[in-house]
Order: C-alpha cells, then sequence, then structure tokens
C-alpha cells in the first residue's frame, strides 16, 4: 500500500481518537469515583458549543479552551447535584444532561455566526522531522497532544496520587471511606466536575481544533463512543486510550473505504466495530469488565455543608495523614 | 354530615395526588423555558400561544398532534414497562429502527396479499424486529450480567449502522437519490379513517388498546406480578421461586415489542417507506414519557399526548414567532429533571413528600 496512505490512515487514527480518548478520560473520574456518566455525550455537546461561541465573540482561541472546559465543568456539577445531592438515578440524570446540552446548543446557536479561525498544528523540533512517525505524532495541534498527556496525567491521579486513593476508595465502597473520614460527597461532586472538564475538552477539539465551526449535533454520539471505550478499557486510563485508538483506527478505515474501495466490507460494519466489541467485553466474552463496586449507587450518608467547608479547607492545607 | 363531606375530600385527594408532582413539574418547566425565551428577546407568551396555535388551532394540526402522539405512546409504554420490570431500556431508538425496517420490508416485498393479510403480517414484522433487538439486551443480562443500559445504547449505534446499511444496499430504492426503501404496498398500509382535514390512520385505536393491554398485563396477570416483583426486588423474586432470567429475557423483548411498534405505526401509517432521518429522536423522550406518567400505561397516553402537542407545535411556533424549536428540547430536559427529582418540586412548593417515592431504577454497570 501507498506509504502516504497509511501515513493519511494514522494521522486520521489519531485525530479521531481524540476526542473519544478525552470523553473517556473524563468518564472515568467520574465513575471511579462511583457516578455513572452517560452524560458524556451532552458535556462534549455543550462544551462544543461553548468554545465556539467564546471563540466568535472574543477571537481567542485560549479563552475558547477555557470557556469549554468551564461549560463541560458546569454541566458536571449539575450531575452531581442531581444524582448527588438529590440522588435522583445517575442515569436519568445523565440524560437529562444530554436531552438539556441538544436543546440549549440548538436554540442558542445562530446560524450566521462565523468562526475565527481553529488551533493550528504545532510541529515539534527535531522530532517532527522524522519520516512517518514524526509526521503522524509530533505535527499535531494543541488539544491532541494534551489528549496524549492526559492519559498518563490521569493515571497518575488515579493511580498514584491521595486523591485518586480516595477516589477510587468512594467509587468502590463507600461507606468504608466514609468511616476513615473521606467526605464521598465532595470527592464524587469534584470528580463530576473534572469529568465534564476534561469530556469538555474533547468536545473543544471538535469546533476548536478539527472541524472549526459549531453545527447542531455536531458530536454526532462521540460521546458514546467514548463511554463505550471507557468500559472497553475497564475503567482505565491506558485502556481507554487503547480502546479509543482502536475504534479511531475503525473511523479511519471506515472514511478511506468510502474514498478509496477495495476490501469488501460495506463500510457500516466497520462502523459498528466499537459497539460490537464493547458489548462483549461487557457480556464477558472478551475477558470481563469490572466497574467500580458502588458506581450507580447514590450514597446515603450525612451531608453538611460546614464539613464539606472543613474538608475544603484541609484538602489545602495539609497532606493528609491517614494515608501514606 | 361533616364526617361525610371531609371523606369525600379524601377521595378526590387520592386521584387527584398522582398528578400533583407530574403537573408541577410541567408548569415549572414552562416557567423556567420563558427564562430561556426572555434571555434571547422573546416574548413567552407569543412563544407558547404559537405553540398551542400550531397544536390545537385547526382540524389538520389537530390531527397532526395525534398522529405525533401515536409513536410516542408505544415508546413510552416501551420504557415504562421495562421500568416495571427494575430495567432501564434506554435502546427504545434501536428498537424503533428495527420494527420499522421489518414492518418496511415486508409491505414492499409481497405484492398482490390482500389487506386483511398483508398489514396484520406487516404490523406483527415489526413488533417481532422490534422484540428481537430488545431480546438480545435481555439475554445477556440474564446470562451475562451485561448491564441492559450500556448494551441498549451499544445496540443503538449497531441498528443505526446496520439499517443505514441496509437502505443503502441491499433494500435500497432503485435509482433514488435519498438512501431509503421502496414504498411499501397499498394492502400493509395502515387506513386512515374521519374525513377530510381530521384524516387519523388506525395507529391510534391500536395504540390505545394496547396501553390497555399493557395495563392488563402489569396488573392482571401471573407474568405481570412476576415483572413486578423482580422489578422491586429481584433476589427475594429469586427466592420465591420466580425465573428471573425468564421474566428479564421477555420483559426485554415485550419492550423492545411495543418500540418496534411504534416505528411499525409511522411507516406503515404515515411515512410509507423507510428512511432512518423519519425516526430519529423518540428514544430519550420515551423515556421522559414513561417517567412523567409515573410508569403507569394509561398515564402513558397522556403525557404522549402532550409530547406530540409539543412537537407538533414546535414547527409553527417556530414559523409564526421565530423562536428556534428546540426551546422544546429544553423545556421537555427541565421535565424529566422535575419529574425524576421529585424532591426539587417538592421543595419549591412546599409539599409534604410520600412514603417510598424515592426513584432509584438501575443499580449501576456491576449489578448483575
Amino acid at each position: 500500500m501507498d506509504i502516504r496512505i497509511i501515513i493519511s490512515v494514522l494521522r486520521a487514527t489519531l485525530r479521531q481518537s481524540t476526542p473519544i480518548t478525552l470523553g473517556a478520560l473524563g468518564g472515568i473520574f467520574s465513575e471511579r469515583s462511583g457516578v455513572v456518566n452517560i452524560a458524556i455525550e451532552g458535556m462534549m455537546l455543550s462544551a462544543a458549543f461553548a468554545g465556539f461561541m467564546v471563540n466568535v465573540y472574543t477571537g481567542n482561541l485560549f479563552f475558547a479552551v477555557i470557556g469549554a472546559m468551564i461549560v463541560g465543568g458546569l454541566m458536571g456539577l449539575i450531575h452531581a447535584w442531581l444524582s448527588i445531592t438529590f440522588k435522583i438515578d445517575q442515569i436519568i440524570s445523565g440524560t437529562v444532561i444530554n436531552i438539556l446540552a441538544i436543546g440549549l446548543t440548538g436554540y442558542f446557536y445562530q446560524s450566521g455566526a462565523t468562526t475565527k479561525g481553529k488551533l493550528s498544528p504545532i510541529p515539534i523540533p527535531i522530532l517532527s522531522d522524522i519520516p512517518v512517525i514524526g509526521e503522524v505524532l509530533f505535527n499535531n495541534p494543541p488539544i491532541t497532544y494534551t489528549a496524549i498527556v492526559m492519559v498518563f496525567v490521569t493515571a497518575f491521579i488515579m493511580f498514584r496520587t491521595t486523591w485518586g486513593l480516595r477516589t477510587r476508595a468512594v467509587g468502590e465502597h463507600p461507606h468504608a471511606a466514609d468511616t476513615v473520614g473521606i467526605n464521598v460527597y465532595l470527592v464524587r461532586y469534584i470528580n463530576v466536575i473534572i469529568s465534564g472538564a476534561v469530556a469538555g475538552l474533547g468536545g473543544a477539539f471538535l469546533t476548536l481544533e478539527s472541524v472549526g465551526s459549531f453545527e447542531r449535533g455536531i458530536t454526532n454520539g462521540r460521546g458514546f463512543i467514548a463511554l463505550a471505550a471507557l468500559i472497553f478499557g475497564k475503567w482505565n486510563p491506558y485502556g481507554a486510550w487503547g480502546a479509543a485508538l482502536l475504534f479511531g483506527f475503525a473511523n479511519a478505515i471506515q472514511t478511506q473505504l468510502q474514498f478509496t474501495g477495495g476490501l469488501n466490507v460495506p463500510h457500516e460494519f466497520i462502523g459498528m466495530i466499537p459497539y460490537v466489541l464493547t458489548v462483549l467485553v461487557l457480556a464477558g466474552f472478551v475477558g470481563k469488565a469490572r466497574p467500580p463496586a458502588a458506581v450507580g449507587q447514590p450514597y446515603d450518608g450525612h451531608l453538611s455543608l460546614k464539613e464539606i467547608f472543613n474538608d475544603i479547607s484541609k484538602m489545602f492545607k495539609t497532606k493528609s495523614p491517614e494515608i501514606s | 354530615m361533616e364526617e361525610k363531606s371531609t371523606f369525600r375530600t379524601d377521595q378526590i385527594m387520592a386521584i387527584i395526588q398522582p398528578f400533583i408532582v407530574p403537573v408541577l413539574a410541567i408548569f415549572t418547566s414552562v416557567i423556567v423555558g420563558s427564562i430561556f425565551l426572555l434571555a434571547y428577546g422573546f416574548n413567552p407568551i407569543d412563544a407558547y400561544s404559537g405553540l398551542l396555535d400550531g397544536a390545537f388551532g385547526s382540524n389538520r394540526r389537530i390531527a397532526k398532534t395525534i398522529l405525533n402522539t401515536i409513536p410516542y405512546i408505544f415508546g413510552g409504554l416501551a420504557v415504562a414497562f421495562a421500568f416495571k420490570g427494575g430495567l432501564f431500556n434506554i435502546g427504545a431508538q434501536g428498537q424503533l429502527f428495527m420494527g420499522a425496517i421489518s414492518a418496511a420490508y415486508v409491505g414492499f416485498v409481497f405484492e398482490g396479499l390482500p389487506f386483511i393479510i398483508h398489514m396484520p403480517l406487516a404490523v406483527l414484522a415489526g413488533a417481532l424486529g422490534g422484540a428481537f433487538w430488545g431480546a438480545i439486551p435481555g439475554f445477556l443480562k440474564a446470562y451475562t450480567g451485561a448491564h441492559e443500559v450500556i448494551t441498549t445504547i451499544m445496540f443503538n449505534y449497531i441498528a443505526l449502522s446496520f439499517v443505514g446499511y441496509l437502505v443503502s444496499g441491499p433494500l435500497k430504492l432503485e435509482g433514488s437519490v435519498i438512501a431509503k426503501t421502496p414504498e411499501i404496498a397499498d394492502a400493509a398500509k395502515l387506513p386512515f379513517f374521519g374525513t377530510g382535514e381530521l384524516g387519523l390512520h388506525y395507529g391510534i385505536p391500536l395504540a390505545i388498546l394496547v396501553a390497555f393491554i399493557i395495563y392488563w398485563l402489569i396488573w392482571k396477570t401471573p407474568f405481570g406480578f412476576e415483572l413486578r416483583t423482580v422489578g422491586l426486588n429481584p433476589s427475594a423474586a429469586s427466592y420465591s421461586g420466580i425465573s428471573v432470567k425468564r421474566v428479564t429475557i421477555f420483559t426485554m423483548a415485550i419492550s423492545g415489542l411495543l418500540a418496534g411498534l411504534a416505528g411499525t405505526v409511522d411507516t406503515l401509517g404515515l411515512i410509507h417507506h423507510f428512511e432512518p432521518s423519519f425516526n430519529l429522536g423518540y428514544g430519550f423522550d420515551s423515556i421522559t414519557i414513561a417517567l412523567l406518567a409515573k410508569n403507569h400505561p394509561l398515564g402513558v397516553i397522556l403525557t404522549s399526548f402532550l409530547f406530540g402537542a409539543m412537537s407538533a407545535g414546535s414547527t409553527r411556533m417556530q414559523r409564526a414567532s421565530g423562536v428556534p424549536s428546540e426551546i422544546i428540547q429544553v423545556v421537555q430536559a427541565l421535565i424529566l429533571m422535575f419529574v425524576a427529582a421529585e424532591q426539587l418540586i417538592r421543595i419549591m412548593y412546599r409539599l409534604r413528600s410520600q412514603e417510598g417515592e424515592g426513584l432509584q431504577l438501575s443499580s449501576g454497570w456491576g449489578a448483575g
């Protein structure tokens, strides 16, 4: 096969996988803390829209990315408020976010608004000169790099920090976590907000880096593919990244086939691969996926504002002594 | 005398009680919706009166409202039925697609069949298409513990790709630019009744009949008893000798069947061919419809009518007052939020809370 086709497929793979990776990483924060997140799609969509609008009004791409992440975080806050404070079913809460995002972005979108440019590739010196690899890996726009870095950052936070340990404790056994003095509500709230912000960066990728403008329903199910990647990757950042790359590759091949033909498989069947694989993994046909034990269950402890404030101030003052 | 009158008030209250929260939820959502309208410089009264005019302003519009209501009833029933069995069917959209394409296929592939055979056959095909697509996640849940929320989401997208392949490949209308199936035979179409502008097809009596059948199935049959027991407490059900696996598979199959019928009535009654974009957007709406009706089959008829009116009226509203029709989705999301977070409504209107009204429908991915 022509080397140029290979490079273009690999570049497309990375490009397609970026929003999926970020969505899945966002999902990991939320679900590891015990809050089911089927709202990734809605968080990405509203953030994509917010990023676009900030870009239209300020023309500043950095502010646009930050704006997208803030709005993603706000959607996370709503999800947290409904499912943690009001204890409504987390899947329904996620559905509320998803419908709300479609409605609000569609309502506020003016079709006249024109974009003020998008993020352009930053070739990394020397490394980008390596043939093939350099072109694929080291000549990308900033959010694509950030997504790759975020994989390692998320893994570090989850498995190497006190915060990660607390998050996993709350997601596996909230009552035990509560007895050792972890504020279950606070840990969940913050993780769900982070979840929205990270997924929001994935949304920003669409309007500020890939497409460059907004259209209604621009996420087009990517949030649900991210959910699939999260499960296929067994709630692990590296696994989720691998799944996102695989799904991105499936997508890239699908697009390539539509252009060039070859391979006697209808492209729709290649498009199904992520979903079929996820079902197989979930059903235990391809290794068993084990979700965090307490995911989906609202926590029924006491909730006092005073305690939350105390915990927040403690967080900033001292390193927690109980876990070393 | 005094005693008698209070007795009557109690009776009235008992009838009104279940309606209070849903009505207040709708009311609050409309008010919050007005804030969004004002924020964008629209007059809420103009917008909502445009909506009402669009939904009920003429015979033709009323007919449109009722025609829109029909698939909502089936979709709402699908979700409500699964909820009664403790299952969250988020896959109504995929089941609807599979039902619609099956009905369309049977509708156009046979020629010269008499109406009395062809139409029921097409309806049956649609029902079975949906039932099949619902049964697979049910089976996976029963035998592998795969959570139905994720599997049904995945099956939505698998169905979307699959029907996309069918209408652009083997079942494509030859020579058409748009990916769609050929038109179904006249003998497979749901006939219209009513005259002139108030023309309705037989999907509406079918929908109401099916709602009553589902009501009967849930509350008057042994299967319904098993279904509700499994829904309330699967381990207790299993301990008392109910086969939770069997009930789970049947619940999902029937739920899928109902969703399949939602696609079927539109295909056979209104669209007369299958084209994926005409059947989109029912999955999430069905969830709101079911929850607003508190998963009661007869309540679903009422809430579907509300949704039918909103969708019929929104186009007119957009044309008359320039309000983007998406405001309807904002209001619907708010309705879902307020219905699910009943506590919110109770705090806002200072209502006393009721025993055991919490709504925990599913128990996360891990629940086997």
